[in-house]
């Protein structure tokens, strides 16, 4: 595996880097008992073998952290049953080691242990990965809204926010991240109230009484005949708030 | 089962008790089991638009509080007998209308009664609040001006979030728009909202347009509901919110103003 894919730029690339999301099936051990697993890994196989015969596989240690599990012979039964295992995930530093010296690299798990070596390769691979990987991952919570919110009704979400329907003059719409409105906007609407500066607000009909976005503001008084009553979008570009036509 | 209706607005002195005389007049007309609760406590006023004043013993809160049975506090009306009245209590306040109370007065009332109109006070507060808490369906009385419009506008926020329906998630209050005191002389000098300019704010169905009327101030003055009075336009206009709340399709009028022909023009009776 090289690790350094900037040495071949120079020439016309023999290969590329991509990140891609495969979904394989994990071997999550509640026991390290291998004659009981072995044996439970062939009934398992036994109902569904096309799906299982020459799968990868990737064996999740996390719930026998503490029990000091018999790798190389838990590869071995797996390998017996017609399935390949190819890494480890939720190890604990010694069982990592063992991994490694079998030839299984540490995937990163979603808690405790941290991955060492193999892993650090992993996080760089990610970093060179697209934005869509990233978002992907992310936990992104999106609230849609159908129902008109009226005057005196506030709405918080902690991710996008969207609205279809309008928002009364009175009301106050506020979100960690965007905010679409589609339909006319007259209340007050917040978008990045946690500092995100890159978060914008959407709207089909701007009327409202104060756009914001991570804290900087500008009152209806400021918005200009142009910009009212318009579609448009509003972002942030050096601490000033940009409304755009769209 | 009866429907539960109630009339709101947030802002006061818009309609709503004649409103709610009227439709609960209406219905009764209709051959509807209706009954009409003041929910006004404090602050009685239904019993005079109803023209029953003088023949309150009970109220609205001895039920609650059991000092009295519903049938001893329901005054049935002499114009129409399918129709009657729970007048508020003129003595107490708004403290003394308890949400299990009001629930056990509407659920014995639902037992025979079709409809149930709910006379709801001015304001946001506890009396509005448990008005609208158990209704079906809400009439909205707006007048053509940007604070009531706007105030109708907070009390929709409220119906959708605070109600008995909104809370247990089932299907939302049915919502319906009543402008009144509506001057289409004035809408087209730019004195008054139109009724698109308050559509667009509420965006609302509209059951109807109740115009300024001197009949309303007589009839409640002589405590007759004005859709008794067949001959006005406010009468008429309830009877068509009547009609159409009850399903059958009639075109709004009022909306405009009236073309007065040479005759009209000369003898400018109203």
């Amino acid at each position: 595996m090289p690790s350094d894919p900037q040495t071949t730029s120079l020439n016309s690339p023999a290969f590329e880097f991509k990140s891609g999301v495969v979904t394989i099936p994990v071997l999550k051990l509640f026991s390290t008992d291998i004659t009981a697993i072995t044996q439970q890994l062939h009934e398992k196989i036994k109902q569904a073998p096309d799906f299982f015969t020459n799968s990868a596989l990737l064996i999740d240690l996390q719930g026998v952290a503490k029990q000091e599990p018999n790798l190389a012979l838990l590869v071995d039964a797996i390998r017996n049953a017609g399935m390949f295992p190819i890494g480890v995930r939720g190890a604990t530093k010694e069982q990592q080691k063992i991994a490694n010296e079998l030839m299984l690299p540490g995937l990163s798990a979603y808690s405790s242990s941290k991955p060492q070596i193999v892993t650090k390769k992993e996080t760089r691979l990610t970093s060179v990965a697209e934005q869509p990987e990233k978002t992907a991952t992310t936990d992104i919570e999106t609230t849609i809204i159908t129902q008109p919110i009226r005057s005196g009704q506030r709405i918080y979400a902690k991710g996008d926010l969207i609205i279809i329907a309008q928002v009364s003059a009175g009301a106050e719409i506020m979100a960690e991240g965007n905010i679409h409105v589609y339909a006319t906007l007259r209340g007050r609407v917040l978008a990045g109230v946690q500092g995100n500066e890159n978060a914008r607000i959407f709207c089909s009909d701007l009327q409202a009484e104060l756009v914001s976005i991570a804290g900087n503001y500008r009152i209806s008084e400021d918005i200009t005949d142009p910009e009212r009553n318009k579609p448009v979008q509003i972002y942030l570009n050096k601490q000033a708030i940009i409304i755009q036509t769209l | 089962m009866a429907r539960i209706i109630v009339v709101t607005s947030g802002k006061g002195g818009v309609g709503k008790t004649t409103t709610s005389a009227a439709i609960a007049m209406g219905l009764a007309k209709k051959g509807f089991k209706t009954a009409v609760i003041d929910f006004d406590v404090g602050l009685r006023n239904l019993d005079l638009i109803l023209g029953c004043e003088r023949r309150v013993v009970y109220d609205f809160v001895n039920v609650i509080n059991e000092e009295a049975t519903l049938n001893q506090a329901l005054i049935k009306d002499k114009r129409c007998n399918q129709l009657f009245i729970l007048p508020a209590s003129q003595t107490r306040d708004k403290d003394a209308l308890t949400k299990e109370g009001v629930g056990r007065i509407l659920e014995e009332l639902s037992k025979t009664f079709k409809y149930i109109v709910c006379d709801s006070p001015a304001g946001i507060e506890r009396g509005a609040n448990l008005a609208m808490y158990y209704a079906d369906d809400a009439f909205v009385v707006t007048n053509p001006e940007v604070a009531s419009v706007r105030d109708s506008d907070r009390m929709l926020g409220i119906l959708s979030s605070k109600s008995k329906r909104a809370e247990n998630g089932e299907e939302p209050i049915k919502e319906y728009l009543l402008l009144s005191r509506y001057d289409p002389k004035r809408v087209k000098l730019g004195e008054m909202l139109s009724v698109e300019d308050v559509q667009d704010i509420l965006s609302l169905h509209l059951l109807g347009v109740i115009p300024e009327s001197k009949s309303v101030l007589n009839a409640s003055n002589s405590g007759v509901p004005v859709i008794l009075d067949e001959t006005s336009d406010a009468g008429q206009s309830y009877l068509d919110i009547v009609d159409r709340y009850l399903g059958e399709d009639k075109p709004h009028r009022f909306v405009d103003e009236e073309k007065k022909g040479l005759f009209g023009r000369l003898f400018r009776s109203k």
